[in-house]
């Protein structure tokens, strides 16, 4: 780990200001993804600004749904009675990811910036466009059993780990943010990330020096929620692939470089499709790489099989 | 020399008066280790504050260093020295033998500018603290002249057979093969496994003047002892190495690395300790690894399901510079009858990091194969896997025709059919529903080959009656500690807390260490023999005391119980005795070596695993629901660490089978996977049910105490018991393991699912 200065700020408004005034300067809440690339030396701030104490740690009522402070850990939310009852998609997807321990410690912002689990992006010695801008993409031509089916580019086929996220925007969150100027703005968790085009370093819409400050869940749609992950091993493992149902609407995790909403598969399913031939529609946007067809089927069925079952229990 | 038969006579751990053999006591070093006070070789206090050094893997395959700026590193806060090739300090040649009797070789670190696998150290920082080190070992710019590495391993290309092995033919292979009434004849492939024991190879050295002190992770002391004094072109003396507490080798420690010598050259050319430990994603490429096997088995069978024909070829890679072979093949040589048999290996040397020994090799990566293909013939036969193998039960080894020194397989079989509920297992594929989950059942046989090496011991009572025994052995979280120790009370007739145990030390008398499964039997013997010797000096010494209420009897008649000494019905205390007869304690010593006429027996442990899976079939997933072990491994002398040793083999075996593996990427010459959340050892929940049973069992041919190793054996079959259940889950055979959800997925679409 490279050296860098540390400070803990002591308000939202302090925090973000501090990041204005320091290049490179960056936020830390439970650092369970920091941290572990700094060792690595493929993050490198200059400083820390650690916001893990600010006042951002309450959930609460609002709206009819649910207001989530940024510094909420994924344990606490994953806890929370009113989630359990009414939002059962986003429990079930948080438990799915991670360890005990790095639910303990992780938070609901730093979950959504978390960065790809590709394991070039992590080999320091490979090229990765994320890493070292345009030194190239190892996964195109290499082991790419884990890359996207949607929305990649030739400069990156990595995919988004988040359990967490998929949950959200299946559920339509919201996440709420403060930029450097103090000025607070509301943006769809949907068109948070970004597809990685030909600047897959650049991964959200956040502007340098923003905080997000909450993310924001409304009264959740009616019928069944679920939420299904397919790993190799059966905890402590990254997804090959997962899907978060809540009603109607539908999302599906380590597919693309964000979570990915199937407005496809959600409109053919209204017009009354079956769950299988709504995947299809889905999945006809997709391409594979050499390492990841399997995705397609796996997608296909897992899907299907989440939306059938939830039918099954009488939406 | 000695004999085999020289072991019949009675001795205290056969006769087990006091019970301590067997019984499954708490670990010697338990409290130690889980209230993390157990120094390992990292942790130890050094005697003055430590420098620490972090090293810079090879960024290429295969290649020069053409180019080295060390400049900014050398500036950086804190470094206290940067070293590539070009400034490293003098090292002996690598292979120099100073002296003939060394058990080891120089491995001089940052020998020259070439560079043979990805991720070999090829620069050195240390600096005052770890964090300087590592935030200077990124200011290190090495330019690299990189030629392509060949890192493909094709089994079309490996035509090599290893250096001075031939293939072994028993009969008429082709022949037999072509006559049977029933072949199989399928190809496995099995990929590379990392070690990732939880500690990482570590290092910390000091100098006393001209002696190196040397805390390492090691699994076999006197090697590294060895290896070191050689490398640094001192006497093997002036070496004192020392490895008390060991984080897991698996045989990955069985060797040393870099971290030991850069610590010593680091320590002595600053003038105070250091510290070097490899980080967990140097561990994937810069220590050994299982390498990747291909595997073609043919089986040829008569309807009643006698093999006529059997061939298990393996087909492997080793590195550039390297000679260990996975010799995959050979256990098929003594586990089931046919008259004609071939097995063999082939190897080709890659540009990639150095393969070597991981738990059970050979039998780890061959049971994966041979173990599915009698779940194939079986199912052709329409005969049950239980059976088939009992039909080809061998009288003697089918090999050599040498007589079997003690073999239960067939009663591990059915012991753990009966209590597994084999019977239940439908024959025909895919019939049984759990919700969401195919539900399968699935067996294996397990073996592997027992060996005993020469060691020796010495064991001391002091006035206080406390027993200590002395061994330069190893324990690398098997259980060492406590077996000694209960051979010792044992055998002198103390209780547990009486004895002390000190192992991990070159000062101590040498032992073989841990690796092969041969730990506690090669240590545990010369550690009896130790323990009678001292029995009889002290018998001797309590009937020469004329103050010894003992005095004047027969040493022979002595007793030793309870921490008491008696002969009739007179006694003391042993305490009393050796502070008033003794009053500096008393030593003696002892050691095993293999007698002349061991090899005319064939020597092995057994098993047999019972497995049950539930296969998701829309996505491909699996999950280990149960699983149980049954074997025969001789005396178990701690019924609870060897059943963890046998239960930790049977977890690797469902790792092997289900999760665990690492990619080459060819165009590297690397690994994928170089951390614990990529590289998929099983973790909790992916265990289910698990026990293992150990039958009684006592074999004479083994040593003085008829206990055998149960380090390897709980692997070796592990994987194919799951892979077997997989398929009767839900009727497809994936022969490339891991068996992940994507292979899986395939097969399950095939079949309609």
């Amino acid at each position: 780990m490279r050296s860098f200065t540390y400070e803990r700020a002591a308000s939202v408004e302090a925090a973000v200001a501090s990041a204005a005034d320091i290049p490179g300067a960056r936020f830390i809440a439970g650092g369970t993804n920091l941290l572990d690339l700094m060792k690595l030396d493929i993050e490198r701030p200059a400083h820390l600004i650690d916001v893990s104490r600010l006042p951002l740690a309450g959930i609460e009522d609002r709206d009819g749904g649910l207001r989530i402070g940024a510094a909420v850990t994924n344990s606490h939310l994953a806890a929370d009675p009113r989630v359990r009852a009414r939002y059962p998609v986003l429990a079930q997807a948080i438990v799915s990811g991670g360890s005990p321990q790095l639910r303990n410690k992780a938070s609901v912002a730093g979950n959504l910036l978390q960065r790809t689990r590709c394991p070039y992006f992590y080999d320091t010695a490979k090229p990765c466009n994320k890493r070292e801008v345009g030194s190239g993409c190892s996964a195109l031509e290499g082991l790419n059993r884990s890359a996207a089916i949607f929305g990649a580019s030739s400069a990156c086929i990595a995919t988004h780990a988040s359990d967490m996220a998929v949950a959200l925007v299946a559920l339509d969150a919201r996440v709420e943010t403060l930029d450097v100027t103090g000025q607070a703005r509301s943006l769809a968790l949907s068109e948070f990330h970004r597809l990685p085009g030909q600047t897959p370093q650049v991964e959200t819409e956040l502007m340098p020096g923003e905080l997000i400050t909450a993310v924001t869940v409304p009264p959740p749609p009616a019928g069944p929620q679920a939420y299904r992950k397919v790993r190799d091993r059966a905890s402590f493992a990254g997804g090959l692939a997962s899907v978060a149902l809540a009603g109607g609407q539908l999302a599906l995790g380590m597919v693309a470089l964000k979570p990915w909403r199937a407005t496809r598969a959600e409109t053919a399913l209204a017009a009354g499709a079956s769950p299988a031939e709504a995947m299809a529609q889905e999945l006809s946007a997709a391409s594979t790489y050499a390492g990841n067809e399997f995705k397609i089927a796996l997608v296909g069925r897992l899907a299907a099989a989440v939306i059938g079952e939830s039918r099954g229990r009488g939406a | 020399m000695s004999s085999v038969r020289d072991w019949e006579p009675s001795n205290p751990v056969k006769e087990n008066r006091a019970g301590l053999i067997g019984k499954p006591v708490d670990r010697y070093e338990g409290p130690l280790k889980v209230s993390g006070t157990a120094p390992y070789a990292f942790e130890v206090q050094p005697p003055s504050p430590p420098a620490y050094g972090v090293m810079i893997g090879a960024g290429i395959a295969k290649g020069r260093i053409s180019d080295v700026d060390i400049a900014e590193a050398e500036a950086s806060p804190g470094v206290l020295a940067v070293w590539t090739y070009r400034n490293a300090p003098a090292q002996a040649p690598r292979g120099t033998k100073v002296h003939p009797r060394s058990t080891a070789a120089s491995k001089p670190a940052l020998e020259d500018d070439q560079v043979a696998y990805f991720g070999q150290p090829v620069a050195f920082v240390v600096a005052d603290t770890l964090e300087n080190a590592i935030g200077a070992s990124h200011l290190v710019r090495l330019t690299y002249a990189a030629d392509p590495p060949d890192a493909g391993f094709d089994p079309a290309r490996v035509t090599e057979q290893p250096p001075g092995e031939g293939d072994v033919e028993v009969g008429d292979f082709s022949a037999g093969f072509a006559a049977a009434e029933v072949q199989i004849d399928a190809t496995w492939t099995t990929p590379i496994q990392n070690h990732c024991q939880m500690e990482p190879c570590a290092s910390l050295v000091w100098w006393e003047g001209e002696r190196c002190i040397a805390h390492t992770s090691i699994q076999m002391v006197k090697p590294a002892q060895h290896g070191l004094a050689e490398t640094l072109g001192i006497g093997r003396d002036d070496v004192h190495l020392l490895t008390r507490y060991i984080g897991g080798g698996f045989g990955g420690k069985g060797q040393t690395y870099d971290d030991l010598i850069l610590a010593a050259l680091a320590a002595r050319a600053l003038g105070r300790p250091v510290k070097v430990a490899f980080s967990r994603q140097q561990m994937m490429h810069g220590t050994i690894h299982r390498p990747a096997t291909v595997q073609r088995v043919r089986l040829g069978a008569a309807k009643d399901g006698r093999l006529d024909a059997m061939s298990h070829m393996t087909w492997t890679h080793c590195n550039r510079h390297g000679a260990f072979t996975e010799h995959a093949s050979n256990f098929a040589r003594s586990l089931y009858a046919a008259p004609n048999r071939l097995t063999g290996h082939r190897l080709i040397k890659l540009d990639l990091p150095a393969a070597g020994p991981m738990r059970a090799p050979g039998e780890a990566s061959g049971t994966l194969s041979l173990e599915c293909a009698m779940d194939e013939l079986a199912e052709r036969l329409g005969i049950d896997p239980v059976e088939l193998r009992i039909r080809n039960e061998p009288p003697t080894d089918p090999e050599n025709g040498r007589p079997f020194s003690m073999r239960q397989l067939v009663r591990c079989m059915k012991e753990g059919a009966q209590l597994f509920g084999w019977d239940r297992r439908l024959p025909t594929p895919g019939q049984v529903r759990d919700g969401r989950w195919l539900v399968g059942l699935g067996m294996a046989a397990a073996i592997r080959g027992n060996f005993l090496l020469p060691a020796k011991c010495s064991f001391s009572v002091d006035g206080d009656g406390v027993i200590t025994v002395r061994q330069g052995m190893t324990d690398i979280g098997t259980g060492t500690y406590t077996v000694l120790a209960q051979i010792a009370a044992e055998t002198l007739g103390v209780p547990l807390g009486q004895v002390r145990v000190e192992i991990g030390d070159s000062e101590l008398p040498p032992a073989p260490g841990s690796g092969g499964q041969f730990g506690a039997a090669s240590a545990g013997s010369a550690a009896l023999d130790a323990g009678m010797n001292l029995r009889k000096a002290i018998a001797e010494l309590a009937v020469n005391d004329p103050a010894s209420p003992l005095n004047g009897g027969s040493p022979q008649a002595v007793t030793f119980q309870d921490g008491v000494v008696a002969l009739e019905n007179r006694s003391e205390t042993l305490a009393t005795l050796i502070r008033r007869a003794a009053p500096d304690g008393i030593t003696a010593d002892g050691e095993i070596r293999p007698p002349a006429d061991v090899r005319e027996w064939s020597q092995q442990t057994y098993g047999a695993h019972f497995c049950e899976v539930g296969v998701d079939p829309i996505t491909g997933e699996v999950r280990t629901r149960r699983m149980l072990g049954v074997f025969a491994a001789g005396r178990i002398l701690n019924a609870k660490t060897a059943r963890s040793q046998l239960t930790g083999g049977m977890i690797w075996g469902i790792g092997s089978a289900l999760t665990e593996g690492n990619p080459v990427d060819v165009r590297y010459g690397s690994l994928l996977n170089q951390d614990l959340a990529s590289y998929l050892a099983p973790v909790q929940a992916d265990i289910g049910d698990l026990d293992a049973i150990m039958l009684d069992e006592v074999d004479d041919k083994a040593n003085p105490m008829g206990i055998k190793g149960v380090g390897e054996l709980g692997n070796s079959g592990a994987g194919a018991a799951v892979a077997n259940a997989v398929y009767n889950a839900c009727g497809v055979r994936v022969r490339d393991y891991p068996i992940t959800p994507d292979k899986l997925l395939a097969g399950l679409i095939a079949r309609g699912l």
